[in-house]
């Protein structure tokens, strides 16, 4: 089991000091702001924040998809070898599909309506392999096979609008998968589906990963579906990395503020009740105008613990708190945890 | 407020069809989307229900029909004991005082054109409410207890981040202190640390306003925090009802079950040794239920009866009613699968027995 979410060499990808920025009416969007984290193959990383928080344009950012001609893109992306960040567009064509793919919350606006999913799957397959029409189809019949598509020989031939929403998603899985990728990228991918189609569909992603070696990159707020699959997990607040981790550090010795009220203030089905919830209090920095020092700061309980009123002034460094275990908080390492037990002791025992 | 419980809404063997229309020179009616197919449920003051189910279940339906915002095809619906079932549009709008609606989605839920202090007072607009103190005052009053800034009376939605759009939408809803708020998603599509703030917010002011909520959601960890009694929906159905307590550890329905194992829960060592219970297919299509339990295609207790003869919903102990021909406390192992676990130890392995 991995446990170094920093760089390491045999990392498939590996992602160092990503900054995205855009310019727009208000003033210059900072949507991400040095991030820094790497993956294997065969493991999962889950990127967990809110809206807002830079999660998606850091995926988009290493899949090549966010317009250069519009956003400053900077730092390292490494797939495989290759430094995608100012690779031409064309080069990185080759690469999407084949080295790595993702797939999106919403499937129907990521499937064309006016085609069959076999001509989608094919057109797929046919960018990168050299195949004849008909074994381009029996690879998309294949595939459909593989992600569970009952009668795949007929859906083959059914437009989109015939599936169901998670049906669509295997489409959209097999279709990622059909050049076998090292690399998927999930984002949201099961946001919009129900609890039990959720569960299939992560039981479907994590069994191809082991089939195909997958690197997966699981992009979410469900801190439940962290906890199903993830080995490492980063925590991403205002465009930065403010925590990573191996996923049972994260759940059972957070020490970032920031992940500890997370997980404090989700309902908990695996809990006690509590009449009131804990809340984080305030809102989510705009990506316009972050705070000067510490981005979570403003909603921090603790800063004032920070006696030099650093919180406040400078951005806080990613410091390695335990071996594989990076936090950005101005707050001493005894203190961070002495916080943390406090707060997970509080949370009810088991329900029932 | 009143002190005494008192019952603000009885549903009757609630039915909402929508006629599905062909295409072509003459149009007619070739089937019905049975959306919502006879549901009884009834709500005290002050208290929440739960209305929870997977995307089209019925549930939106059966809060809007509830509201008269759907015409319902039949049943009783009896709001605060007057049957509202067959009023009129103009019959219904001295009603609106009494219940209410907040929408999943803040963004389209208010008129971007305009302002805030606008969008709150247009409830004493249509009713033609003068309060006490002036309209003003009582919506800045009404602000500031939602948590907005009262100063921000002049500024428009889109200035506002979802939370706090979402908390307008509150405003609106109990200004004229309705006696029902059907709360149709209110907090999922909101982020999780505002999730909390919200669900909170709307348990203070039950508190302070006696007000019952029938709260609809389809996230189960969500409906347990707010809820006292909860209703599991399946294609129009209610299969299972009874108090929060026994919903989530107790329950006797095959779907509540199934439901419940496919929540992952925050906790790695607990979710690796969690099982879910393995559901066949995608959900049938509402405009051809399955013969007898809508939930037979998918069941693991099903028999030849259940294809036959539909349940009704039986009194199984005080308070727990159960749709289900064979309803079990717990699942068998053979129909329990380990949920997705990642690579971090145990493996697939350590995760098949049961929680």
């Amino acid at each position: 089991m991995s446990q170094d979410v920093g760089r390491k060499p045999e990392a498939y990808l590996s992602v160092s000091d990503l900054v995205v920025r855009f310019p727009s009416e208000d003033g210059i969007v900072h949507a991400v702001e040095g991030v820094s984290f790497s993956v294997t193959r065969g493991k999962t990383l889950a990127i967990v924040g809110e809206s807002g928080s830079g999660k998606s344009v850091t995926a988009q950012a290493i899949m090549g998809l966010v317009d250069r001609r519009v956003a400053s893109v900077s730092g390292e992306v490494w797939l495989d070898g290759e430094e995608l960040v100012g690779m031409p567009d064309e080069e990185l064509r080759g690469l999407r599909g084949l080295k790595m793919a993702m797939i999106f919350q919403d499937p129907m606006s990521s499937l064309h309506p006016f085609y069959r999913v076999g001509d989608q799957l094919t057109e797929a397959a046919l960018v990168h392999q050299k195949l004849s029409k008909s074994d381009a189809r029996s690879l998309a019949i294949e595939m459909l096979r593989r992600v569970g598509i009952p009668a795949p020989g007929q859906r083959v031939d059914d437009y989109p609008h015939q599936l169901s929403g998670g049906m669509r998603q295997r489409v959209m899985i097999a279709m990622a998968l059909i050049n076998s990728p090292a690399l998927l990228i999930a984002d949201e991918s099961t946001t919009a589906l129900d609890v039990t189609v959720q569960a299939q569909i992560l039981e479907l992603i994590t069994k191809l990963q082991v089939e195909f070696d997958t690197a997966v990159i699981l992009i979410t707020h469900d801190l439940g579906i962290v906890a199903d699959i993830a080995d490492d997990v980063v925590v991403m607040y205002g465009g930065r990395l403010v925590e990573a981790a191996p996923t049972r550090r994260v759940y059972y010795a957070p020490e970032m503020p920031y992940t500890l009220g997370l997980l404090n203030s989700v309902p908990r089905m695996d809990r006690e009740r509590v009449d009131r919830l804990d809340p984080i209090p305030g809102n989510p920095p705009s990506a316009v105008n972050l705070p000067e020092g510490c981005v979570f700061q403003p909603r921090c309980t603790y800063s004032h613990l920070v006696t030099d009123g650093a919180c406040v002034d400078r951005n806080p460094d990613l410091v390695e708190a335990e071996p594989g275990h990076f936090v950005r908080c101005h707050l001493p390492g005894a203190e961070r945890r002495r916080i943390a037990d406090g707060v997970l002791a509080t949370l009810a025992g088991d329900p029932a | 407020m009143t002190g005494q419980p008192q019952e603000v809404l009885r549903v009757t063997d609630l039915r909402t069809y929508f006629p599905v229309r062909s295409r072509g020179l003459i149009p007619h009616v070739v089937g019905q989307v049975m959306a919502v197919d006879g549901i009884s449920l009834s709500l005290n003051a002050g208290e929440t229900l739960g209305l929870v189910g997977e995307s089209g279940c019925g549930k939106t339906t059966a809060g809007r029909t509830v509201l008269r915002l759907v015409r319902p095809t039949s049943g009783k619906i009896e709001l605060d004991g007057q049957d509202i079932t067959n009023l009129s549009m103009k019959e219904l709008v001295p009603l609106r005082r009494k219940a209410q609606i907040i929408f999943q989605d803040p963004y389209n839920a208010l008129n971007p054109r305009h302002t805030v202090g606008k969008i709150i007072e247009a409830p004493f607009r249509i009713q033609e409410v003068e309060p006490p103190g002036g309209v003003r005052r009582t919506v800045q009053d009404l602000m500031e207890r939602v948590g907005l800034n009262p100063e921000h009376y002049n500024r428009y939605p889109n200035e506002f981040s979802g939370g706090q759009r979402q908390r307008i939408g509150i405003a609106r809803a109990i200004a004229l202190k309705p006696k029902l708020i059907v709360c149709d998603e209110p907090v999922s599509a909101l982020d999780v640390s505002i999730q909390a703030q919200i669900l909170n917010l709307l348990r203070d002011l039950q508190e302070e306003f006696g007000v019952a909520y029938l709260f609809i959601a389809h996230d189960l960890a969500v409906v347990r925090q707010i809820s006292e009694r909860v209703a599991v929906m399946y294609l129009g159905h209610i299969m299972e009802t009874a108090p929060r307590r026994i919903i989530y550890s107790g329950p006797l329905h095959p779907y509540t079950h199934s439901l419940l194992s496919a929540v992952p829960i925050p906790d790695p060592e607990r979710q690796q040794k969690r099982t879910r219970i393995l559901l066949e297919g995608d959900l049938p299509s509402p405009l051809n239920p399955p013969s007898g339990c809508v939930f037979n295609t998918r069941c693991f207790q099903a028999q030849e009866r259940c294809r036959v003869e539909v349940p009704q919903l039986v009194e199984a102990a005080p308070g727990h009613y159960v749709a289900c021909h064979f309803p079990v406390a717990t699942p068998p192992a053979a129909v329990q699968v380990p949920h997705a676990t990642h690579g971090d130890g145990s493996g697939p392995e350590g995760a098949v027995t049961g929680a």
